[in-house]
């Protein structure tokens, strides 16, 4: 297992790491069992343009770096594109990840979409569908990642 | 710089080892099964290697049988004593929650083909005790398998007495001793050992050659088919340069075995007392029944492979327990075992020190793990949780 430099780049130098007091939305997710969770700050104008993220991540180099990509793509951005973020474009941009790491990647893309749900409640606002996030799915996908190392190491 | 600490993964090759394997690689090529003087001649050097072995871990020169490695010996070691004991009705099999892989699965392997396995558990240190082998021990108990000396935590089992209980019942005992050999004294005849691995490459031999003590009192099957090597156990030409390289590097080790565990000693300790100094941590093993060279130290709040990868742009090379680091996705079995929680076994660094290790590595290391652990609680939403707490 190797880490694309752009991996490293973001692991070593995180971008928009931090917490924002006054943050229009909050989420975390993920679990310790797993070994990853992202905490992930929104501030968000009138305008609905994210003026400004930050993330706090327990976790491996790669959720390190999914989380800081995450936060670059969506920065500056408006909420209804924060919301079509998907977990590859993080792959893409970060120029691959790991298979057994893909996860951490879908992981980001929750982070982002629980803020913004937050950022809809606390208005008393209902998130939009897109917002809404299955709970488990860097879960069926870290499990799924789990199956094919049992697979490969079965067919070994 | 390049401080590397992850001896227990494997070492460097001595210059001692070096200068034993490279006239066989040059002059002495010669195949010992040929019957021309250059064959005879590698059967003479192969033979050599075989006795010094023997003698350095109380056997015979007729119970060695080379090996690739480790996990090759634990698994012939295993799979034969199971096959034995199922021939006279005992499908039973013993060993401990803390084994390395290589046994562990062999055993799973087993379990499939209708062998029933006991794990025994371990106390928090990673300790298990002779009363509970001796309780363990059923009539159709075919073997007991226990590490000598845990590969992540350091842990020393007490083997002498494990095989003292095994053969006072007349059990078969099986120990990888892969991390003890070379480190801390180790004699089958005087521990009650009727079944050892060993790899060279963790005393500063090469890689891809090991050994398997199988007490000549046992039937030992074959292993592999193809030709009379290792007294028709195992055919294919032996790796005779790396085999004379094993015994030199253990002759080399065994002979230095105290002043080095002494010097590791002293080591490891400042080590485990500098990194303990650092809030939230904890040292997994037992702090005296262990290793001289193993550190295993858990920090709460961090991820190991993030660890790892900063230990790493800092020259230093280490190892976790850590899901990411182990090749799956769980993190230790052995942290796990030894009772914690996922979250904190998340956390591990193992740093393994050898003879040449020097104190300003040591303390090169104190200087950089602390800030680094600093830095990644600083954006560690876990970490904040525990400290806002």
């Amino acid at each position: 297992m190797a880490y694309s430099e752009k991996v490293m780049d973001h692991f070593k130098n995180p971008r928009n790491v931090g917490v924002i007091e006054d943050a229009s939305g909050v989420a975390e997710v993920g679990n310790a069992k797993c070994g990853d969770i992202m905490k992930m700050y929104l501030k968000i104008d009138g305008n609905e343009t994210i003026t400004d993220v930050k993330f706090n991540t327990f976790g491996c180099g790669a959720a390190i770096a999914t989380s800081s990509m995450a936060t670059e793509l969506i920065k500056g951005r408006s909420v209804a594109d924060a919301l079509k973020l998907t977990n590859s474009a993080v792959v893409e941009a970060l120029e691959g990840l790991p298979p057994v790491k893909i996860h951490c990647s879908v992981l980001a893309e929750q982070a982002v979409k629980s803020a913004v749900s937050d950022y809809y409640r606390k208005r008393g606002l209902t998130p939009p569908p897109e917002a809404i996030i299955d709970e488990h799915a860097s879960e069926h996908v870290y499990e799924a990642e789990e199956a094919a190392l049992a697979a490969a190491k079965a067919e070994g | 710089m390049t401080v590397y600490a992850d001896n227990a993964a494997t070492t460097k090759v001595s210059d001692t080892a070096i200068a034993a394997m490279l006239p066989i690689l040059k002059d002495n090529y010669g195949n010992p099964s040929s019957i021309h003087h250059v064959g005879q001649e590698a059967l003479k050097i192969l033979d050599g290697a075989r006795a010094k072995i023997a003698s350095l871990l109380g056997a015979e020169p007729k119970e060695i049988y080379f090996t690739s490695g480790g996990t090759e010996a634990d698994n012939w070691a295993i799979t034969s004593a199971a096959t034995n004991g199922a021939k006279e009705g005992k499908k039973h099999l013993i060993s401990t929650t803390i084994e390395h892989h290589a046994v562990l699965h062999a055993l799973k392997r087993l379990e499939k083909n209708g062998f029933e396995v006991t794990l025994l558990e371990v106390d928090s240190n990673g300790l298990v005790t002779p009363e509970q082998v001796k309780a363990a021990i059923r009539p159709d108990t075919a073997l007991v398998t226990i590490m000598f000396a845990n590969n992540e935590i350091g842990t020393v089992e007490p083997i002498a007495e494990i095989g003292a209980v095994c053969r006072e019942a007349g059990v078969p005992f099986h120990t990888d001793a892969v991390q003890a050999v070379g480190h801390i004294p180790v004699n089958v005849k005087e521990q009650n050992i009727d079944m050892l691995s060993l790899a060279a490459h963790k005393f500063h031999g090469a890689k891809g050659v090991g050994v398997l003590y199988y007490s000549k009192k046992l039937k030992l099957n074959i292993f592999q088919e193809g030709g009379a090597q290792e007294r028709g156990k195992r055919g294919g030409t032996e790796n005779v340069a790396g085999i004379v390289g094993l015994a030199a590097a253990l002759e080399e080790s065994v002979a230095n075995i105290s002043e080095n565990a002494a010097k590791v000693t002293v080591l490891r300790d400042k080590l485990i007392a500098g990194l303990t100094k650092i809030e939230r941590s904890r040292l997994n093993g037992d702090p005296i029944k262990r290793l001289p060279g193993n550190v295993n130290v858990c920090f709460e709040g961090i991820e190991g492979e993030s660890l790892l990868l900063m230990l790493d742009m800092q020259g230093i090379c280490a190892s976790s327990g850590s899901a990411c680091t182990s090749g799956s996705l769980d993190p230790s079995h052995v942290l796990l075992a030894i009772g914690l929680p996922h979250e904190i076994a998340h956390g591990s660094l193992r740093l393994s020190l050898s003879e040449y290790t020097t104190e300003a590595e040591i303390d090169y290391i104190l200087e950089h793990v602390a800030p680094i652990v600093e830095r990644l609680r600083s954006m560690s939403p876990v970490w904040a949780k525990i400290v806002n707490k």
